[in-house]
């Protein structure tokens, strides 16, 4: 699904790597969590996989696709199969729930009947039955994460990416978001994470990658947040 | 399809509103910039209208001398024979496609047409008037030919080019043409320089927009389409304000003033507004275009 072949990522103008030597392996079907602290090189890392940017050295590899030798015209192509979730959720203001869903949908050129069908079964799926008709603003930070969730999943993408999905949520509504993706993921959809909060990781048990300073320090199967 | 043509004519609806005042500016830019563009078009087309029409009438008159001419080649009226050496000396010329002889009788009637009702035509006689040969060239720029061969010659009063009295027109439209698209290139920097902003503007009010376009694969073209077509609708409905005013110029003001009151060339028919205002509003369509993609290129990297 995803491989890093010796990524070293050098952003023009500065010294060191952002990102140095990276080789790592995620299977299809697989539920990843990318740990570290910040600048540590976990955004660099999430950039290429959707080629924001291009690997200096080294190859990365997405389903059949080596991301960055892809020509511009590719690149959507490739970004229709993988969901992304912000921190900052990025909802559209001024767009209902299922217009912000609808939205992602349309942009790509999908059939309205299928929008029509999607959509409010998208919203009935990350928990917001119901909530079609409301704007952004009218919603809990979870909520409105749950949108952007649904937004994600609207080209049904085989991978979800997820930058820090949970920063900005209490306890109690993170419980819920990462309930949320773990069925995404039982439903077959390869997830990555990318996080800080150790009582997540911990509680999951799931594979752990861990950057610090641009090199990958650790690759565990059932891992904890930071070393047990 | 047809649906994804409803959700983009939805978001150019949504930025059109957004930015009212700007896209109004846009539109009137274009509408000036190529009504003045249209304008030194129809000049030009005027020009080369009466040059069709004059260079292929009378092009050079040899008159010959009367009963008071004052020239040196002169000695009171000139002569039947003369007339008719002159006449053979014309038609040797190499240029001369065909020649025509006007009496003073003729010059007399022509004359009392052309100012009917003025009080010069009631002062004339026809023995003022030169009878005069009318010679057509088979390259109308070869004047000289026929002059130096007939300039000083007894008998001959005078050769003369008219198309030297109608390049004095034509050079004062010419200059007419000039100014217009002077001005017309000004406005057009404007009007690139406008759509330019607009579409800046444009794309930081939509930069969400845009980067959700950009993460969930919209394609470069569904991206800029709306952008594009905002600037398109601009440049639309400013091509056919110009179009207005073009056609208004032809009936208002070359139809309506100018044709009754000049009668001595014809003017330009709609056929030729026709062409002006659908090459202007081409013209148009694609400054707006390669302008919006251009700017976009710049300030969106979408």
């Amino acid at each position: 699904m995803i491989t890093f072949e010796n990524v070293t990522k050098t952003y023009p103008g500065d010294d060191l790597p952002a990102l140095e030597d990276i080789t790592v392996h995620i299977e299809a079907g697989e539920f990843v969590f990318l740990v570290g602290a910040s600048g540590s090189g976990k955004s660099t890392f999430l950039h290429l996989m959707i080629r924001e940017v291009r690997p200096t050295v080294g190859r990365v590899i997405i389903g059949s696709a080596d991301v960055g030798r892809l020509r511009t015209y590719q690149v959507p192509r490739l970004r229709r199969r993988i969901g992304i979730v912000f921190q900052d959720v990025r909802l559209l203001p001024n767009k209902t729930v299922a217009q912000n869903v609808a939205f992602a949908m349309q942009v790509v050129g999908q059939r309205s009947r299928d929008i029509r069908t999607r959509v409010p079964a998208l919203i009935e799926r990350v928990g917001l039955a119901g909530l079609g008709r409301r704007l952004p603003h009218q919603l809990s930070g979870g909520e409105q994460q749950r949108v952007a969730i649904a937004r994600a999943l609207a080209n049904a993408p085989a991978l979800l990416i997820a930058d820090e999905p949970t920063g900005n949520l209490d306890p109690d509504t993170t419980v819920g978001i990462m309930r949320l993706l773990e069925q995404i993921h039982a439903d077959g959809t390869t997830v990555l994470m990318a996080t800080h909060d150790a009582g997540i990781v911990d509680r999951m048990r799931k594979r752990v990658v861990e950057l610090d300073g641009g090199r990958l320090v650790r690759d565990q199967a059932r891992g904890v947040y930071g070393y047990a | 399809m047809f649906s994804q043509l409803i959700f983009v004519s939805g978001e150019v609806w949504t930025g059109i509103r957004r930015s009212l005042t700007m896209t109004v500016a846009v539109t009137v830019t274009f509408a000036v910039s190529l009504s003045l563009l249209g304008v030194g078009v129809l000049v030009g087309a005027q020009v080369n209208e009466m040059k069709d029409f004059w260079y292929d009438k009378v092009e050079v008159s040899v008159f010959l001398c009367t009963e008071g001419s004052t020239a040196p080649t002169c000695d009171g009226e000139t002569p039947e024979p003369e007339r008719q050496q002159i006449e053979g000396e014309i038609r040797a010329i190499g240029v001369v496609a065909s020649t025509t002889f006007e009496t003073q009788q003729q010059a007399y009637a022509r004359f009392i047409e052309q100012f009917a009702g003025s009080p010069i035509a009631e002062n004339v006689t026809p023995e003022q008037l030169p009878a005069s040969f009318r010679i057509t060239l088979t390259d109308p720029q070869r004047f000289l030919d026929v002059s130096e061969a007939l300039t000083g010659r007894a008998g001959v009063e005078a050769v003369r080019d008219q198309r030297s009295t109608f390049n004095r027109l034509f050079d004062l439209l010419n200059g007419l043409r000039l100014i217009s698209f002077t001005f017309a290139g000004a406005m057009l920097v404007v009007t690139v320089l406008l759509v330019a902003n607009t579409m800046r503007v444009a794309a930081f009010a939509r930069r969400r927009e845009v980067s959700i376009m950009r993460m969930v694969g919209a394609s470069r073209t569904a991206i800029q389409l709306p952008f594009v077509l905002e600037a398109v609708v601009a440049a639309v409905i400013g091509s056919a304000l110009a179009g207005i005013v073009l056609a208004s110029i032809k009936r208002w003001v070359i139809d309506g003033v100018l044709a009754p009151s000049l009668t001595f060339t014809t003017f330009i028919g709609w056929q030729e507004v026709a062409w002006a205002a659908g090459g202007v509003a081409a013209i148009g369509l694609m400054l707006a275009i390669v302008t919006s993609l251009i700017a976009l290129a710049r300030y969106s990297r979408a």
